[in-house]
């Protein structure tokens, strides 16, 4: 039996045969790294919010430092944790495992993504403590207010382009592995739907996130010299720049939320022992949801002065995005329904998933809907929408495929027992926080301002305890794996008993993944 | 690899190509000064994207690619026109 991947002699010795790596697997490892890293900070950011929030006034810092928080919060969550998380994480683990391939297309530009995507965020970082001082602008950018604000937007700016550049690299050397580097027998119909989820995923990398490229450097160009694309003075238009934005960031939501789909797709038949239903609806569904993404980002416009005409037609585009959404969700619960099912973490999360995502995405449509758009535009009931989806969604989607596939990269078993525990504070904890939020902006409490009425301090304050129990949980669930990872039990090969061919192969898998090259009879999920 | 030999092509057709380029580099100039309001947005889109086809199709040769690889081209740009067109309903109509 050939040594694990952690074991092999690398090029280089120590840390360096990590940063200057062309595996996979530690690709995938250092990205889940940075990533968990950024996410730390982030949560960190997010609970001292909440904690100024507590009760209306002022308490612990000013109202220019409160702007500044909540543009790092959401720069850094949107942009170096939930867009690379599952995809440049798990998924460059995972993905070359499930199709049997030894390695990406292109392993020296995947070390490149991850070295860009470090640059980025440690320019991003960087804009913090230099020039004007912190960005305050919301992750958005939003022009006329970042093209005049004092602070250190352009180097953040070029952070981000940076962060771009690394996700559009990432995307193109997925899709070409996915194309080219199939194990023989290895059918487009006899791939995970977790690797249809990335191949969705990379499309959308790679066809929108130029736009942000240009749209951010438009920004600078404006800044440093003045030409006024989006100054009205100068022939420029505002709303173009948020056209251009959303354009990339709309369709960049289903790259933060398809992997996620894509893991708990492949979770469930594990769980509970009988195939996926509705296959190929499933693999449709995120090619659909994936094109269909990139037509509706006018909703994220309702108020801002865009014509009526453009406002109804992206109206209606919105509402037939929740078609393919639905599609997936029913496969799911049909996939459940005479299952013999295991209650292990993996599935609890993936069931928490199911829930907070269904949640995220009917509120959405609340929001897609042009009437009551215009009323809760703007309030805390959009920051509880996306956080359903985003947080609820695309990060249980993400915990859960830690779970999963822990043994897998780390050949260890977890705490069954302390994993439902911490599942179990998330979910209380996420639903205090964010279900407050909904009831918030209903009330008309506006989104991203340092204070509020005391009428609001009610669900405000049940939102932050709420805050802590999600952190508590959080606490658990990495002092769980981290502790695993060091003494945890053995986990040998396949420790769920799962079908799909990354599990064919040793855990940890050896360096080129598999000892023979691996010939492909059957579907991933048979397991009979 | 077979995609990469090259095809012969003859002369002539890279020199129809050429002037056809010029040609519409004129008209392009020739759309500017007709004041034709909101229109000549259009025009000028509709000659760039001839002028970007020709290029394509005959100097980068995608002419003589696989039909996959024109399907892998074609998906993206009807995406991306579809996208200008979305954004034209909010311009013409504020």
């Amino acid at each position: 039996m050939e040594a694990s991947f952690y074991h092999a002699k690398t090029r280089y010795p120590g840390i360096f045969g990590w940063i200057f790596t062309t595996d996979h697997k530690r690709v995938g490892l250092l990205y889940l790294f940075s990533t968990l890293s950024f996410f730390a900070v982030g949560v960190s950011l997010g609970l001292t919010m909440r904690l100024e929030l507590i009760r209306s006034g002022m308490h612990f810092y000013s109202a220019q430092t409160y702007n500044a928080i909540f543009t790092l919060h959401g720069v850094i969550m949107i942009f170096l944790f939930i867009i690379p998380g599952i995809p440049s994480s798990l998924g460059n683990f995972i993905m070359p495992l499930q199709i049997g391939a030894r390695d990406v297309a292109f392993p020296k530009i995947n070390i490149l993504s991850w070295g860009l995507f470090i640059m980025g965020g440690a320019i991003a970082v960087t804009s913090l403590f230099t020039g004007g001082g912190p960005p305050d602008t919301g992750w958005t950018f939003y022009v006329p207010y970042s093209i005049r604000t004092g602070t250190n937007i352009s180097l953040a700016v070029f952070g981000v382009f940076l962060i771009g550049l690394s996700s559009t690299l990432t995307g193109m050397n997925f899709l070409t592995t996915i194309h080219r580097l199939r194990a023989p027998g290895m059918t487009w119909k006899r791939m995970t739907l977790f690797t249809w989820s990335i191949y969705a995923t990379s499309w959308i990398q790679l066809l929108a996130t130029p736009v942000l490229a240009i749209t951010l450097l438009l920004i600078i160009i404006e800044r440093n010299f003045g030409v006024g694309f989006f100054d009205p003075a100068k022939g420029g238009d505002p709303i173009l720049f948020e056209h251009m934005f959303w354009i990339y960031s709309h369709p960049a939501v289903y790259i933060m939320i398809l992997p996620a789909m894509g893991t708990v797709t492949d979770i469930i038949p594990v769980f509970t022992r009988r195939n996926i239903f509705g296959y190929s609806f499933i693999a449709a569904s995120s090619l659909a949801i994936a094109f269909v993404g990139y037509l509706v980002w006018g909703h994220h416009m309702f108020t801002s002065g865009m014509s009526d005409t453009a406002r109804i037609i992206f109206s209606l585009l919105t509402f037939i995005v929740a078609v393919p959404s639905g599609i997936k969700v029913f496969n799911w619960i049909a996939s459940l329904y005479k299952g013999s099912i295991r209650m292990n973490a993996p599935l609890l999360y993936t069931l928490a998933f199911i829930f907070l995502f269904s949640i995220g995405g009917l509120t959405g449509l609340v929001q897609g809907a042009l009437a009551t758009a215009v009323h809760v535009h703007g309030t805390y009931f959009i920051v509880g929408h996306f956080h359903y989806v985003m947080f609820g969604g695309a990060g249980f989607g993400f915990f859960a495929g830690l779970h999963y596939w822990f043994p897998k990269i780390t050949g260890k078993l977890y705490e069954e027992h302390l994993a439902k525990l911490a599942c179990f504070f998330l979910f209380i904890g996420f639903n205090m926080l964010y279900f407050s939020m909904f009831v918030l902006g209903w009330e008309g409490m506006p989104r991203r301002y340092y204070d509020y009425l005391p009428r609001f301090n009610g669900p405000n304050l049940v939102a932050t305890i709420g805050s802590w129990i999600l952190a508590m949980g959080l606490i658990i669930m990495f002092y769980n794996l981290i502790h695993s990872l060091f003494a945890g039990n053995k986990a040998g090969d396949n420790p769920w008993e799962a079908a799909s061919l990354e599990w064919q192969t040793t855990s940890p898998p050896p360096v080129e993944n598999f000892a023979t090259q691996p010939v492909v009879t059957k579907g991933p999920y048979e397991f009979r | 690899m077979e995609e990469n030999a090259s095809h012969h092509v003859a002369t002539k057709t890279f020199v129809f190509v050429w002037i056809a380029l010029l040609c519409l580099t004129g008209l392009t100039i020739k759309a500017a000064q007709m004041q034709m309001g909101e229109w000549s947005m259009v025009a000028n889109i509709a000659i760039a994207s001839v002028k970007a086809s020709l290029v394509l199709w005959f100097f980068m040769h995608l002419k003589y690619e696989k039909r996959l690889f024109k399907l892998l081209l074609f998906v993206p740009i009807m995406t991306i026109s579809i996208i200008i067109v979305l954004t034209f309903f909010d311009i013409w109509y504020r």
